[in-house]
């Protein structure tokens, strides 16, 4: 019998990269060309961008959207040497609790969500408050393709690439007042299409609020999507406009957003009102504060095998300190997580 | 060996749904996040034998079949392998066989200890599950067995914990739980009726003289 003793230099199977992961970033790279053919063709031409990825389910979108689909900076922002989470995991494996507790309840149940007409209230501290449909709220801002890192505080993650466009634009036009300090956000209250504002045992106090401090709205990272993959965004990730702020843990990404008000006070947030212990206003990603009920130093980057698991030390602000951490000086973030 | 197909039936049962899941998160069924999903259907599969096994008792009582109590021991022992499974799958899969930081969970989550010290006292019933050990403890013996009832109190913590934002499955299985135990309080146990047992005989005389 052959004993094959390998040396400790040699490659396990688990370190071999999986076949998916390499031929995605053939479909990264070709992504990007499409994109910059796309933008090179007259607008007729492009329809086919929604296949900018394998294995992306073709949505029903929007006539705003499909107008403005074609125009899309890609990749204006990427991350470096990270392969893009599977489409398939990243719609069906979600904490989008108004539609269920359990990761794959969002996909199974956010079918009844009716996302046309969506209409979206802006007010408070502003110059132009007033209630829009989604299409004319949409009409001044250009899309543009934004690939993150998201790091959940259950410690697993993802690489995602949004659409959507930079809040420091829908600032420029609601005009906030000089008594705006904070920005807050929150997501549609419907318990007839939300089968998790229904239940009695429900610990959240619906709707779902979450918000930002206005600074930190206006750093040109934080954006509001309406799509990812190359098309407009599936109900269960939070359709149709949701807020993307890459540095901070997820759940501060609130989705299917129905009221954006400027406000001079800090709002009272969903999960610090039920548990303000472990989770803060700013929750911004730090590998050196725990969860008290875990630990943040590393994430599972998902997938995560079974036995090849995708295991890496968590990066201060999800590795965007560089563009944030500026955001915080002086302030002591594990008084302020 | 009495009723052994009934036996062999509970402990196929039993076996089936771990196998399952275990070819399921190898063939990525389970989602992305293989190894959290199989902690946790562990866990909670743990609670339901948990409350399956503290059933059996009063099943005999209201039926009078000797059959519950011939599977008890078989299914307290589940729960053990259950458990095990459960912390096995945790340390690989959550701490990644990272054996520092088990010491800092342990200290440092409440959760963590309390489901800690429920594994032990299970370790404690299983090791002492043989005749050998119920000869040698003798009365001391049930006793020590009515641990479980802490077990399963430490077993609902842990739980409660880890639910964050919706009590409706966790409030299912705490009510199982304390209905369970209240049918162990003498006055209530005195009051179980025999409901199929003797009268079944009865009526099945009636018949033949009818």
């Amino acid at each position: 019998m052959l004993i094959k003793i390998p040396s400790t230099s040699d490659c396990k199977e688990s370190d071999v990269t999986p076949e998916s992961f390499y031929l995605s970033r053939r479909a990264l790279l070709g992504g990007s060309l499409a994109g910059l053919a796309a933008g090179a063709m007259p607008r007729w031409a492009s329809a086919a961008d929604a296949s900018l990825y394998p294995d992306v389910e073709a949505g029903k979108a929007p006539s705003w959207f499909a107008e403005k689909l074609p125009g899309t900076k890609w990749q204006a922002v990427n991350v470096k040497g990270e392969a893009i989470t599977p489409y398939k995991d990243a719609t069906h494996y979600n904490n989008f609790y108004e539609f269920g507790t359990d990761k794959g309840d969002p996909a199974q149940n956010a079918g009844s969500l009716k996302t046309e007409p969506w209409s979206v209230v802006i007010d408070g501290e502003v110059g132009k408050p007033g209630r829009y449909a989604l299409e004319d709220f949409m009409k001044p801002y250009q899309l543009e393709e934004r690939i993150y890192r998201l790091r959940c505080v259950e410690a697993w993650s993802m690489v995602i690439p949004w659409i959507g466009f930079p809040i420091s634009e829908l600032l420029k036009q609601v005009e906030p007042t000089s008594k705006a300090k904070y920005i807050r956000f929150e997501t549609l209250q419907d318990p007839k299409s939300m089968p998790g504002q229904r239940s009695g045992f429900a610990l959240i106090d619906w709707p779902y609020v979450e918000g930002l401090r206005l600074d930190e709205a206006m750093n040109p990272l934080a954006i509001l999507a309406v799509g990812m993959y190359g098309r407009e965004l599936p109900n269960q990730n939070g359709a149709p406009l949701r807020l993307i702020v890459p540095w901070k843990y997820g759940f501060k990404s609130v989705k299917s957003i129905v009221r954006i008000s400027l406000v001079s006070e800090q709002p009272k947030t969903t999960w610090q009102s039920i548990a303000a212990n472990e989770y803060g206003f700013y929750a911004n990603v730090n590998p050196t504060v725990d969860h008290p009920r875990w630990t943040q130093a590393r994430e599972r980057r998902l997938p995560s095998g079974l036995f090849s698991p995708n295991v890496r030390p968590t990066e201060m602000f999800n590795g965007y300190g560089e563009e944030v951490a500026s955001l915080y000086t002086g302030m002591d973030l594990r008084k302020d997580y | 060996m009495r009723y052994p197909f009934w036996r062999l039936g509970v402990f196929l049962a039993a076996c089936v749904a771990p196998v399952l899941w275990l070819y399921q998160a190898w063939i990525f069924a389970l989602g992305p996040d293989p190894g959290k999903v199989l902690v946790d259907r562990l866990g909670l599969g743990t609670l339901i034998l948990l409350l399956i096994t503290l059933a059996m008792t009063p099943l005999q009582r209201l039926t009078g079949w000797p059959g519950w109590i011939v599977v008890r021991r078989q299914l307290g022992l589940w729960c053990f392998a259950y458990v095990f499974m459960h912390m096995s799958a945790y340390a690989v899969f959550v701490l990644g066989l990272d054996w520092s930081q088990l010491g800092v969970e342990l200290v440092k989550r409440p959760y963590i200890i309390v489901g800690a010290l429920a594994f032990l006292c299970l370790l404690a019933l299983a090791v002492t599950s043989n005749r050998y050990s119920q000869r040698r403890l003798g009365a001391r013996w049930k006793k020590l067995h009515r641990l479980i009832y802490v077990i399963l109190a430490l077993g609902l913590l842990h739980m409660f914990w880890i639910v964050r934002a919706d009590l409706k499955e966790w409030s299912l299985y705490a009510v199982i739980g304390v209905v369970l135990l209240s049918l162990r309080i003498p006055m209530i146990a005195g009051r179980i009726p025999r409901l199929i047992g003797k009268k079944n005989k009865l009526a099945g005389k009636a018949e033949i003289r009818g």
